[in-house]
């Protein structure tokens, strides 16, 4: 093992930054990061031993004891519990002789559960041993858990698990272009950079990872900021539930996403990019590679990149299961080699962010809208949309509807229109931008996705008459609670405590001060809370409360209070330890 | 030069690179606080300093001081809430006071003393947390933490060591010591390092000191911890 | 006010009387008080359980067994106000030291393994309540409307906050009462 780490830090240059990397292959290679690797690891990259043990304890995907030679995680998203998520993850468990969230006692397999994995028009989806697999069903089940136990190695499995299928149903503006080999370099360099930026804020481009950040002003900022380097960083986390767009966008159209990053580069002043990537999205990582080769050989990255003097190169990175560094002040930190917790803002990563330099973060559709628009000119893409939402806004849509996958819209197109073309019917309500976003009722389907209306960062869950909305936050809640970075308070403590006020209200156990004590919660997690994740973690309940509010209502009890936790079960260990199970060794839970 | 803020109504001058705690602390104005200390970086965790700045709630801490900013500080609303938080960090850990030698002398329980507060209002977590006493001088009761960092500021910032580190995600988040076995006994640690007498809470502790000062005579039997802080805060960063 | 006295009740539950002693530590003003308050159901007395028109309900200690559940049940059914007194009933106090240690460690340490332990075996008795897994405070079984801090509260706390609520003016304590231990 020695020698296995040592050649990984050389391999790495002996660069902290490097950290996710080589734990990674660790991990890989030995199931877990055993502490000899630890102390290695800290003199060889000189940091301290308590930076790679929070690193490992901070991501999902790293392990302080070892999982299986198969570990196989289950998503948990809500759209994977639609397609009966509980039974098989119990079916695969009882199969393979595991208990969830255990190693099986002959070391070979591991089972979990895992937030959205990003296959939400293919679920129920999974990860063996990082990989994705799709449309889980019981016979492919059954065939996994024959693999494991014959140990068959993954690269001979048959190649039908891994199957990811793209499913682009609608395409528009951008999705209708082909993939960009040099032409919007070409077409920026031509025009002159400072013009080409102007194409951009003329397009009226606005990001898409969700928050909707002018990208021609965070471009303009950047490039204005003083320093000896630049960065500029596709997010490629896509770690919102329900959204896979940016997987589909860079398994079709990588291309055109790196020759965005690379005109962007241009325009701010940076000669080296990374695109982060989320480690549900290894399938990717080899393709994204080859792409890349290509590109170097072919003069679109490197030195003096079409002989226009300007040089330029793209690293990927791949995350390790957390949904905060999907925020860009986490990302940077990510790439850091270190825990992602977003950091105090001002200053902004456009002034000081990767290593303290300029940094622009941009999302991997923001990035193939802006090829297209260098080399189509900003009137092209403005044309579309409405005053304040220029252009189109790709959809990933999931859930109850015929036809789940792909959608591209300009933006102002109602809710309506999209539930028609994907075949939904009988709806209830649909979850816009994911658990961070609205819910809507079937009241308000002639609302607009626009940032002027329902902004999005493109997840789009149907949910129809059969679906209990309690589920649906419930599930919501446990997700922002697993993902919450702990970093302040109001998140780290409010989130846990919202999750057992849901659980309480949803087993049936909330009196009628409970939803009061629920939305002051919600608020005070909402307005305290360092960072987007948890200034959104509330949505979900608030949304729905103020929606149906009667629903809440109608899981109370018809008293005024219930205690906080389960009586009779916490009699349990005294009545068997005592041996005992007369009427007086039981408590009801509300007086009768 | 004559830069300024408003809080509360009243005008408070400022130097570029001030953060509005700075400003506020001084003149003479306490924003309540734990994760700060003026001697090390902000950090911007517990966000207890939370106020009102042209409306919008913003971390004093960490927050620049700007012209133009009409700030809020104390009102109901903002101590509520401010109250609420700090029972958040009563639930999460195990904050049994009566058997706590920092008792009187803790700014966890002063700050809520001083916000009113009689009880924790949320449910606890009760979770299982560990005890360090391995150290001959100095222990940690993982059970009184609460994440400030102070500590790991502190041993790298002024000890030049770098003992303590804050590891794990969301609600399992722990402190832990920069050594093989984990202890602090084979940590760098001695009892004279700023990074042993600095934690706000009684998470780390000097052993056999605890109770030199009799319960009842304590900084916060008598003084509340405004008065307390602008002293001490106050007055080492006024020239 | 009216001539009629206000009722007062009171109980300790897990807790170690020393709230209860605080009380008593009002000395030459309990006279006073006994102008205005009669005990009802309290160790003071010997009443068992308390009367339907219970007007404050001073609840000591916290919830450790199943007994604890059904008092603070029976006070907070006969009591219009109910007061968390002291560390253990707001937060489980001392008591609660022992939630880090599993029941069935703590029943055998005292029952089965402990030194000194003759005749091992772990009491199973229908008339003995059960104990609950963890030690409780008591508003997450029943609403509290007042919590007064300490360990114990001092007997001013107990003073100001009866005297408060007699004159009929929302109790409040000044800075010099607030301890939590
Ligand atoms: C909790 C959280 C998760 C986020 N996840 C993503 C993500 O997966 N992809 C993304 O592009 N932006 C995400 N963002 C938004 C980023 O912080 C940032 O605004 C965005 O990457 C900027 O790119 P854009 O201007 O192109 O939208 C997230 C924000 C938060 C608060
Ligand atoms: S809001 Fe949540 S995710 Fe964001 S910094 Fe705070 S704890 Fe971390
Ligand atoms: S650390 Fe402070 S709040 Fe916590 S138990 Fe000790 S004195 Fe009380
Ligand atoms: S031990 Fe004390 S100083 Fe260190 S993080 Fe915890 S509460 Fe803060
Ligand atoms: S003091 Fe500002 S966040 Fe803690
Ligand atoms: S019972 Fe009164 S202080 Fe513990």
């Amino acid at each position: 093992m020695q020698q296995f780490i040592r050649q990984l830090a050389q391999e790495n240059d002996f660069q902290a930054t490097r950290l996710l990397k080589i734990l990674r292959a660790i991990q890989a290679r030995y199931f877990y990061i055993p502490k000899a690797a630890i102390e290695q690891l800290a003199l060889m990259l000189n940091i301290s031993r308590t930076q790679i043990q929070n690193v490992i304890e901070f991501y999902s995907f790293f392990h302080l004891e070892p999982r299986g030679q198969f570990d196989i995680l289950i998503s948990n998203s809500i759209t994977d519990l639609m397609v009966g998520q509980a039974e098989l993850i119990n079916y695969f468990a009882e199969k393979l002789g595991v208990k969830i969230g255990e190693v099986r006692a002959d070391g070979v397999v591991s089972l979990n559960n895992t937030s959205c994995t990003g296959m939400c028009d293919q679920s129920l989806a999974g990860l063996v041993n990082g990989y994705a697999i799709t449309h889980l069903t019981k016979s492919r089940i059954d065939e996994i858990v024959e693999n494991v136990n014959k140990q068959l190695p993954l690269d001979q499995w048959s190649r039908d698990f891994f199957k990811v299928e793209d499913n682009i149903i609608k395409s528009g503006l951008l999705l209708n272009e082909t993939p960009i080999k040099g032409a919007a370099i070409k077409a920026t360099f031509a025009r002159g950079l400072m013009e080409t930026l102007t194409e951009v804020e003329k397009s009226g481009l606005r990001g898409r990872g969700g928050a909707g950040y002018t990208t021609a002003w965070k471009w303009k900022y950047c490039r204005e900021e003083n320093a000896d380097q630049r960065y500029i960083i596709c997010n490629a986390d896509e770690g919102e539930p329900g959204t896979f767009k940016d997987r589909v966008i860079l398994n079709a159209y990588a291309d055109s996403v790196f020759e965005g990053m690379t005109v962007a580069a241009a325009i701010i002043g940076a000669t080296q990019g990374f695109i982060y990537l989320r480690g549900e999205y290894l399938h990717l990582y080899e393709k994204l590679e080859a792409i890349l080769v290509e590109r170097r050989a072919a003069n679109l990255l490197g030195k003096n990149i079409l002989q226009n003097g300007f040089d330029f190169d793209i690293e990927i990175c791949l995350g390790a299961g957390a949904y905060i560094c999907g925020e860009e002040s986490a990302l940077i930190e990510s790439l850091e080699g270190k825990a992602g917790i977003p950091r105090n803002r001002p200053p902004y990563p456009v002034i000081s962010g990767y290593l303290n330099k300029p940094t622009s973060v941009n999302n991997v559709e923001t990035f193939l809208a802006a090829a297209n628009i260098a080399i189509h000119g900003g009137e092209w893409f403005a044309a579309f949309g409405t005053a304040k939402s220029k252009g189109t806004k790709i959809h990933s849509i999931s859930g109850d509807c015929a036809k789940p996958g792909i959608y591209e819209y300009p933006f102002g197109v109602t809710v309506q229109t999209i539930l028609d073309d994907c075949g939904a019917t009988d709806v209830l309500g649909v979850q816009i931008g994911g658990p961070s976003g609205t819910f809507i009722s079937n009241d308000e389907f002639q609302r607009k996705i626009a940032f002027e209306d329902l902004a999005t960062g493109g997840s789009f869950i149907v949910f129809n008459n059969s679906r209990n909305i309690l589920d649906i936050v419930h599930n919501f809640s446990h997700f922002f609670a697993h993902e919450s970075c702990g970093f302040c308070t109001p998140c780290r403590v409010g989130t846990s405590l919202l999750k057992k006020q849901i659980d309480k209200i949803v087993e049936g156990h909330g009196s009628a001060g409970d939803i009061v004590a629920l939305e002051e919660l919600c608020q005070l997690i909402k307005n305290y809370s360092h960072c987007g994740l948890g200034q959104t973690a509330a949505n979900p309940v608030l949304t729905t409360l103020e929606r149906y509010p009667e629903i809440y209502q109608s899981m109370l009890k018809k008293i005024s209070y219930e205690p906080g936790f389960d009586l009779d079960k916490s009699l349990e260990t005294a009545r068997r330890l005592a041996n005992r199970d007369d009427a007086a060794a039981h408590l009801a839970q509300v007086e009768e | 030069m004559n830069k300024s803020i408003v809080i509360d109504g009243k005008n408070v001058p400022f130097e570029d690179g001030q953060t509005i705690m700075q400003a506020a602390t001084a003149a003479g104005i306490y924003i309540p606080h734990l994760c700060h200390n003026p001697d090390f970086t902000p950090h911007g965790s517990c966000k207890l300093c939370t106020v009102k700045v042209n409306g919008r709630n913003c971390s004093a801490c960490t927050f620049p001081a700007s012209e133009g900013q009409n700030i809020t500080n104390v009102t109901q609303e903002l101590n509520d809430d401010r109250e609420k938080i700090t029972q958040m960090l009563f639930v999460e850990g195990n904050h049994f006071c009566p058997s706590c030698e920092k008792t009187g002398n803790c700014n966890l329980q002063a700050v809520a003393y001083h916000l009113g507060m009689t009880d924790n209002h949320f449910p606890h977590f009760f979770e299982n947390r560990e005890v360090d006493a391995s150290h001959p001088d100095v222990m940690i009761d993982h059970n009184r933490c609460i994440f400030c960092t102070l500590c790991v500021r502190a041993s790298q910032q002024v000890d030049g060591k770098d003992v303590f580190a804050i590891s794990g995600r969301g609600i399992d988040k722990r402190l832990v010591v920069n050594s093989e076995s984990g202890l602090l006994k084979d940590s760098d640690l001695e009892a004279t390092d700023c990074a042993a007498h600095i934690c706000p809470t009684g998470a780390i502790l000097i052993k056999r000191t605890g109770y030199k000062v009799p319960i009842g005579q304590r900084i916060y039997d008598h003084s509340q911890i405004d008065t307390v802080t602008l002293a001490n805060e106050g007055a080492s960063h006024d020239e | 006010m009216t001539n009629k006295k206000v009722k007062v009740a009171t109980v300790s539950l897990a807790g170690c009387f020393g709230c209860h002693m605080s009380f008593l530590d009002l000395d030459e003003r309990l006279v006073d008080l006994v102008e205005h308050i009669q005990f009802d159901r309290s160790p003071l007395t010997d009443i068992e359980h308390c009367s339907s028109d219970c007007d404050i309900g001073l609840i000591e200690g916290g919830v450790c067994n199943s007994e604890n559940v059904h008092t603070l049940r029976e006070f907070r059914k006969n009591c219009k106000i109910l007061v968390a007194v002291g560390a253990c009933a707001i937060n489980g106090g001392l008591p609660a030291m022992r939630n880090h240690i599993s029941l069935e460690d703590c029943l055998n340490e005292s029952y089965v393994d402990g030194i000194g332990v003759e005749n091992a075996q772990i009491p199973s008795d229908v008339e003995l309540p059960l104990l609950l897994d963890k030690v409780h405070p008591i508003h997450e079984v029943v609403k509290i409307d007042y919590f007064l801090p300490g360990c114990p509260p001092s007997a001013d706390v107990f003073w100001k906050f009866l005297t408060d609520l007699l004159a009929g003016v929302e109790p409040s304590l000044p800075y010099e009462l607030v301890h939590f231990d």
